[in-house]
């Protein structure tokens, strides 16, 4: 077997069998570690393919923002987790059966797919342009091809993808932001709206008498 | 033996059902739900990246950017859902979440 061989294989275990503890630990603490064993496998995966950048940004982002946002989640929220773990037996049966299925099914899928000729895919590809050759030592690297399509004929998925992010952040802080009662705080517009007859008190003291 | 296109596809698919019986099996528990859901997720990215390296078409991985997108999304807002949530109620049992239908 060759390198590539080898490491595809450690990687692909490494990716089902951290994705199947992620379903079955028993702890979301450890659910949420083995989620990031499987990120960092599938980045393996996608290095192998060739897919450098989309490799890096999977463990920038997935490792470090989502993961540690579940992280942060998980560890917040005071909830008792061994009660929640009930009927995990009892939907085991349908579960599984279910998941076989579809294994079975998309493998299927797989194993007859038939791969068209290279005239045909000459044909459903014309010429692919020099962004689009993929992994050729002497032509761009990988970010670099995909630079050069995502900014210039991907423009508007790119943006669209920024409103959805921008959207997103909008939404969580909205739906996380509470105004709490009882705490001091600044008020602007109260002070500037303050009036003078409101600001002092003239009292009129008696000789020997003081305030009381 | 070499590593094809069908190797990549096949743990993909099977990360795909892993995720999706966490889905059943996890009934109660929200969050590793959502897990579930990045779990699906990233073996439909797998499956772009794959095809787009197998093809020699980019615009995969340019689509599998715009899935990363989403799901960096989804969890943002599925989890500050459940922060709410869980601090109107004080727990997040999904299967007593009723409250729209009465």
């Amino acid at each position: 077997m060759s390198i590539a061989a080898v490491a595809f294989y450690l990687f692909a275990f490494a990716a089902i069998a951290s994705g199947l503890m992620v379903v079955a630990s028993k702890n979301p603490v450890h659910s949420v570690l083995f989620l990031i064993s499987a990120f960092i496998s599938a980045a393996g995966l996608f290095v192998l393919m060739g897919a450098e950048y989309l490799a890096m940004v999977l463990v920038v982002v997935y490792v470090g923002a989502v993961a540690v946002l579940f992280l942060f989640v998980v560890m917040m929220l005071d909830v008792d987790f061994v009660e929640m773990k009930q009927g995990f037996l009892q939907y085991l049966p349908i579960g599984g059966a279910i998941a076989a299925i579809v294994v079975f099914e998309l493998i299927m899928v797989v194993f007859v797919w038939a791969f068209p000729s290279d005239a045909e895919l000459a044909r459903a590809h014309p010429a692919p342009t020099a962004a689009q050759t993929v992994a050729d030592p002497n032509g761009p690297t990988n970010i670099e091809a995909l630079g050069l399509i995502l900014y210039t004929d991907y423009v508007h998925y790119f943006q669209i993808a920024g409103m959805v992010l921008l959207v997103a952040m909008i939404g969580a802080i909205i739906l996380t932001f509470r105004t709490r009662e009882g705490i001091k705080k600044q008020d602007p517009a109260a002070q500037v709206g303050r009036k003078r007859e409101e600001g002092y008190e003239l009292v009129d003291i008696k000789p020997g008498q003081g305030l009381s | 033996m070499d590593i094809g296109l069908g190797h990549y596809l096949s743990v993909a698919a099977i990360l795909f059902a892993i995720g999706m019986a966490g889905i059943f099996l996890n009934r109660k528990n929200v969050i590793v739900i959502l897990m579930s859901i990045e779990l699906m997720l990233l073996a439909v990215n797998i499956n772009l990246v794959a095809f787009s390296q197998f093809l020699g078409d980019l615009v995969g991985q340019v689509f599998a950017f715009m899935v990363l997108t989403v799901a960096a999304a989804e969890a943002a807002v599925g989890l500050a859902i459940l922060v709410a949530f869980f601090r109107n109620r004080g727990d997040i049992a999904v299967d007593d979440a009723s409250l729209m239908k009465n």
